[in-house]
């Protein structure tokens, strides 16, 4: 199945079929190609004088999908202004503005690629495309250019674009980064400038210092301190606040007591000239804390917006057929009763009951089936399933919160629930810890006061300042930061926070088949030729006969098929489930099930060498059988070596799949897997989960399709395949963007790298704590000494954690 | 040691234009993609230009 010689697609890296014929010319030298979608969006980048991207690119290339008519055609919806009310602003008369996802992007000539190729188009004004969020905003002249035009080009290099409402989310992350951005400036230059000062006020104390210059220094650090404590620390006091309010102990309390009470006491001795002043440590824990909140946040807004985006996405299109004709509508305006055309390859867009036609439905989004079944009139059909061959009128019988889906979703919020939260843990933890701080704060302090009032007031700060438990909550966090976005950069991203921790405990790995270990699309695997037809012919006349059809096993033949086909069918017919027949010169082909062939079909003369789990196609004319072709759905790359890797690292692997045994048993086979559960309905999936999980199990679960959201939420820790079904995504607690099982296993490798990193962070914290503490109460550590300490022992934790952000070769 | 009591003063003035000019960064957007412009500096369009001075000729042979 896989080409002798080893030779990968120049534009995305899969392996070239030997049979490929696909070639764009590159620099002057020809370079194969896989697939005609990779070769249609090579070809337009070079024909748009835009070679250099594939000099510059870091990162191999998606596959590109061959972009179906029905596609573009649906992207021309995007023009009507009904439903560009929800994503554009108009900016002027004419120029139109909206903000894009972009999917495909892999690294930063993509970005160079899309803003070339796109900004090159008349009538776009601007098109900028963000790196880091990987979205665009275009602005366009209305007048000389559609958006559909936009979002076409854009999938003519290979990449996909859906608009979508920007709202206020976007524009909440964009305030909260800009405002603590702005708090971190004032706080970092200000503590650069106190503490200059303060370094020549500490060499005055020693070498004497003239004592109006003393006194001139203190009054210009308090100048700079006053900002920096109530514009960039605000926050904290506000935050603890909020926590007596609520009467919780946050991190924050003792940190606004600090800052607070440091900052009170060191004015009053400049005003009234006597003691000490810490504006130097009062500025540098605030600048110090700020920037470990503010990476943190960066981190969590990141998060936020790759959930956001599965479930942003504008709602889907239905055509509702109404007395004066066919609208198009957005699926919530649909209401019980109407009636709803649904093209061949559109998804439908409620649950209903057909009233006209007949055709198969592909549900696998909801049962893992991989194969379509037909439905005919009267027969239910479900919201969210594709029609796959003939057009259908149906009538809509719920919409909403009654459908299907919707009532899947809420099993997977109620899933989501009973999650345990590690992080409520940490807080509840840290409560604690900041209460014993603050007792013992008062205790130490009440000690002193008895024996030495003049140094209980700095000691009690020292106190507070040294034991901020900083390093202790930046321990995790950090750690899973750097590793998060390492990942990023494989592909791999983290939607929840406890995704890596509990990866790195995860015992049993649970796969389900279709679409995860597999490619979730059928192929070619065999042919099995009984005439004097060569494969590429009977090949030929398969994708003729198919000419036009939408249905997966069409593309089967087309993809195999030769570029120049010679043969072309007329008068071709299409029996649903069945199969097709045609004329090609003037012998009628006929291609189709067994059934469909069965008076040809002796199944005594050809000895088939029938494998169980392939769907089998039979080839026949008029008077004899010519050929049958093996399609199956093929294993994904590195599937057996990804699967090999994780049982060493001492993980059991289990496929637990919604297909018949035949199937489960082979793909099970093919890769050595032992553990194995067949016909499994969602539920049964769940119990599987849960047995597993009684018997103290880790698990995590790596799935895709909607049917397998509620295990995925079931499960410890979940993964779902990039080109999983959104709802898969947005509940899992990490996706594999690149669908690139290997990157699994960098997955687990890095999530127990990091948590090797969490303890010997935790373990540093602590020990520091446990060190300064018995120190500052006895009151051998100055306020400054404490800043520098308590910052020190930070900069150890996230320097340690930065570690592994360097690249995954582990 | 008089000296400082402009010296001072004036890096103060120092500060306030740092800050002035960090704060205008942030609000004309210098910070919305920090990842983006390190690479998109490199990738600059050159060759794209050849072409461009003689349009007949779109690939350089």
């Amino acid at each position: 199945m896989t080409g002798n010689e080893e030779q990968d697609c120049f534009h995305c890296g899969l392996p070239v079929p030997k049979n490929s014929a696909y070639f764009v010319e590159i620099n002057n030298k020809a370079q194969s190609m896989c697939c005609p979608g990779c070769e249609a969006v090579a070809k337009a980048i070079v024909d748009g004088g835009l070679t250099s991207f594939y000099e510059h690119r870091t990162e191999i290339s998606p596959t590109a999908r061959a972009a179906l008519p029905d596609v573009l055609d649906q992207l021309t919806l995007y023009d009507k202004p009904e439903l560009q009310k929800t994503f554009v602003s108009v900016d002027d008369k004419n120029i139109k503005q909206a903000s894009l996802i972009l999917e495909g992007i892999v690294c930063a000539a993509c970005v160079w690629l899309n803003e070339r190729h796109i900004s090159a188009l008349k009538g776009v004004v601007e098109f900028r495309v963000n790196y880091s969020t990987h979205r665009a905003r275009v602005r366009w002249d209305d007048s000389q250019i559609k958006l559909s035009d936009i979002l076409q080009a854009i999938s003519a290099i290979g990449y996909l674009a859906h608009p979508f409402d920007s709202g206020r989310q976007e524009a909440v992350y964009k305030k909260e980064r800009s405002a603590a951005l702005k708090r971190l400036a004032v706080a970092g230059l200000g503590a650069v400038q106190v503490m200059m000062l303060a370094v020549a006020l500490y060499a005055g104390d020693y070498s004497g210092m003239d004592a109006g210059l003393e006194n001139f220094m203190r009054w210009v650090s308090m100048f700079i301190a006053t900002p920096v404590v109530f514009y960039s620390a605000k926050s904290f006091f506000s935050s603890a606040w909020r926590d007596l309010k609520a009467h919780q102990l946050g991190m924050d309390v003792p940190v606004s007591l600090a800052i607070g009470l440091a900052y009170a006491a060191s004015s009053w001795a400049t005003v009234y000239q006597s003691g000490q002043v810490y504006f130097d440590s009062v500025t540098m824990f605030t600048f110090f804390l700020l920037a470990g909140r503010f990476l943190e946040m960066g981190a969590r807004q990141k998060a936020g917006q790759a959930a956001e985006e599965l479930v942003k996405l504008l709602p889907a299109m239905a055509t509702r057929v109404t007395s004066q004709g066919d609208e198009t509508v957005t699926v919530s305006e649909l209401s019980c009763g109407d009636k709803v055309r649904v093209k061949p390859g559109d998804s439908i867009p409620a649950d209903g009951v057909i009233i006209e036609g007949r055709s198969s439905i592909n549900e696998s989004l909801l049962t893992g089936e991989s194969h379509p079944l037909g439905k005919t009139i009267n027969e239910k059909v479900i919201g969210g399933t594709v029609n796959i061959e003939s057009p259908l009128l149906i009538e809509v019988q719920k919409v909403g919160e009654d459908t299907v889906l919707a009532s899947i979703q809420r099993l997977l919020d109620r899933a989501q629930v009973e999650k345990p939260s590690i992080a409520k843990m940490a807080d509840r933890v840290a409560a604690y810890f900041v209460a014993f701080l603050l007792v013992l704060v008062s205790a130490v302090a009440a000690w002193w006061w008895q024996h030495d009032p003049d140094q209980a007031f700095w000691i009690a700060i020292s106190l507070l300042v040294v034991t901020c438990p900083c390093a202790l909550s930046l321990a995790t966090p950090a750690a899973m930061t750097a590793a998060t976005g390492s990942l990023t950069r494989l592909g791999v991203l983290t939607t929840r926070g406890h995704a890596l921790e509990t990866l790195a405990n995860v015992t049993h790995i649970v796969f389900d088949k279709t679409g995860t270990l597999t490619k979730g699309q059928l192929a070619l695997e065999s042919t099995c030729l009984v005439s004097d037809l060569s494969e590429q012919q009977s090949l030929n006349i398969a994708a003729a006969l198919e000419l036009g059809s939408e249905h997966p096993v069409a593309k089967v033949f087309f993809q195999n098929a030769s570029i120049k086909n010679s043969f072309t069918a007329k008068e071709i017919q299409a029996i649903p489930g069945q199969g097709v027949s045609g004329l090609i010169g003037d012998v009628r082909y006929r291609l189709g099930c067994a059934a469909y062939v069965a008076d040809v079909f002796d199944a005594d003369k050809i000895n088939l060498n029938k494998t169980q789990h392939a769907t089998e196609i039979f080839l026949a004319n008029d008077e004899e059988l010519l050929a049958v072709f093996f399609l199956s759905d093929q294993l994904r790359e590195q599937a057996l070596e990804s699967v090999q890797a994780l049982k060493k690292l001492g993980k059991k692997v289990w496929l637990v799949s919604g297909d018949n045994e035949a199937a489960v048993v082979h793909v099970a086979g093919q890769l050595d897997i032992l553990n194995t559960r067949h016909s499994m309905k969602p539920e049964d999936k769940l119990e599987v989960i849960h047995e597993l999980q009684q018997q103290g199990a880790v698990v995590a679960m790596i799935g895709d399709g909607v049917n397998d959201a509620p295990v995925l939420a079931a499960a410890q820790v979940s993964i779902a395949m990039g080109g999983g079904t959104q709802l898969a995504q947005a509940s899992a607690d990490m996706v594999l963007l690149s669908e690139h099982l290997p990157h699994l296993v960098d997955a687990v490798k890095m999530a127990k790298r990091s948590i090797n990193i969490v303890r010997q962070n935790l373990g540093w914290a602590l020990a520091y704590n446990l060190l300064a503490l018995p120190l500052a109460s006895m009151g051998y550590i100055a306020p400054w000494m404490a800043a520098i300490g308590m910052s020190a022992s930070s900069l150890v934790v996230v320097l340690n954690a930065l570690r592994l952000n360097k690249s995954v070769d582990i | 040691m008089e000296i400082l009591y402009i010296l001072i003063p004036l890096g103060l003035l120092v500060l306030g234009v740092a800050i002035w000019g960090f704060l205008w960064a942030v609000r004309t957007g210098q910070f919305d993609d920090m990842e983006g412009p390190a690479h998109r500096i490199l990738m600059d369009d050159d060759d794209i230009r050849i072409p461009s001075r003689n349009p007949e000729k779109k690939s350089e042979k």
